[in-house]
């Protein structure tokens, strides 16, 4: 999933002080697991917000939506008849969801409430680790189920290199080193032969090297 | 044991403190109250494990809340101690009562009324 930090709440204020009808919209997907953009952070900001606005004397009407998701067209319609009533939008979806928003809805501001920050898993609630890189082009099946685009500092695809020391990598002794992780992965799997196979150099095309990515799939368009 | 606490403060019944979250905290100020403490179990004999952790967790986080936005961070507060011990609950009823005369009302209540 896309895992995302809150946005210290002065950097909103920042944003949105001088509003008086402010939409704070939330996301029911991937934000709502890492706990940053859900219908209850919606509640809090939007009761944050209501308090500042009390606080500094000003008047503010502070509303709470949560779309099913921000990132279709289909649920992004259903705030079409209000949204225009907003003197400012703030979407606690991923960064996804708020250019989504400010391409559909011309007329009002939209900002950010959330910090996008990886695709990543739920280690234990609270933690987030990254799992991938998107690079579209993936290499799991040779590499045992453990991506070193995505974990090792380096992205080497044929590793480890000399930072790594007893399974830790150089940059943090805490961070695993990814290539001892699929050396002891391939070894559990009986297939370390497939370690020893040079990977060829990779099509980096598919990855933000080659711009701004579209995926084009003709079977399912209509 | 006839103990007095304070008159100012409503009790607000939980099944476990880890039930109160920051929003509830935060809906109280909203609607003008001066303080909320939140009374937990001792730390450690809580019978769902980690509900009175889970509420100082949350009770740290409207604190920072309520002081970034200039309410005041002092006016939540969490305190723990075993369901028997009513000496106890009355002092931290004090307590809790003395800080917040000593912050003075919620400001945003003011506020309200100045409005209206």
């Amino acid at each position: 999933m896309i895992v995302a930090d809150k946005k210290p709440v002065e950097e909103i204020i920042e944003f949105v002080k001088d509003n008086k009808k402010i939409l704070i919209l939330g996301c029911n997907e991937c934000v709502t697991v890492c706990e940053a953009g859900g219908k209850k952070e919606v509640g809090v900001l939007a009761s944050t917000l209501r308090m500042y606005f009390l606080n500094q004397g000003k008047e503010a009407k502070i509303d709470e939506i949560t779309l099913e998701r921000q990132c279709d067209h289909e649920y992004l319609e259903e705030i079409r008849d209000v949204a225009d009533e907003y003197d400012a939008i703030v979407s606690l979806a991923c960064g996804v969801g708020v250019q989504f928003m400010a391409e559909k809805y011309h007329s009002v501001p939209i900002y950010p409430g959330v910090n996008t920050c990886f695709l990543g898993a739920t280690e234990e609630r609270g933690l987030w680790t990254e799992r991938c890189q998107a690079c579209g082009n993936c290499m799991l099946g040779i590499t045992g189920g453990i991506c070193p685009v995505s974990r090792c500092a380096k992205r080497i695809l044929n590793g480890p290199c000399g930072g790594s020391s007893k399974g830790k990598c150089e940059i943090n002794k805490d961070l695993d080193c990814a290539w001892q992780l699929i050396i002891d992965r391939l070894k559990a799997l009986d297939r370390l032969d497939d370690y020893e196979k040079i990977c060829p150099i990779k099509d980096w095309s598919t990855d933000r090297a080659g711009g701004p990515r579209k995926v084009v799939r003709e079977d399912v368009q209509i | 044991m006839r103990l007095t606490y304070p008159t100012s403060i409503k009790i607000v019944l939980v099944p476990c403190t880890g039930k109160v979250d920051v929003i509830h905290i935060l809906r109280a100020f909203e609607k003008g109250a001066d303080g909320v403490c939140v009374i937990g179990c001792m730390e450690g004999e809580c019978h769902f494990k980690s509900g009175n952790f889970r509420a100082r967790k949350h009770v740290e986080q409207a604190q920072k809340i309520l002081e970034t936005i200039g309410i005041g961070g002092g006016r939540a507060q969490m305190y723990n101690l075993s369901a028997g011990d009513g000496p106890l609950f009355a002092e931290y009823a004090q307590d809790i009562h003395d800080k917040i005369m000593e912050l003075g009302p919620n400001p945003i209540k003011l506020k309200k009324h100045k409005a209206a």
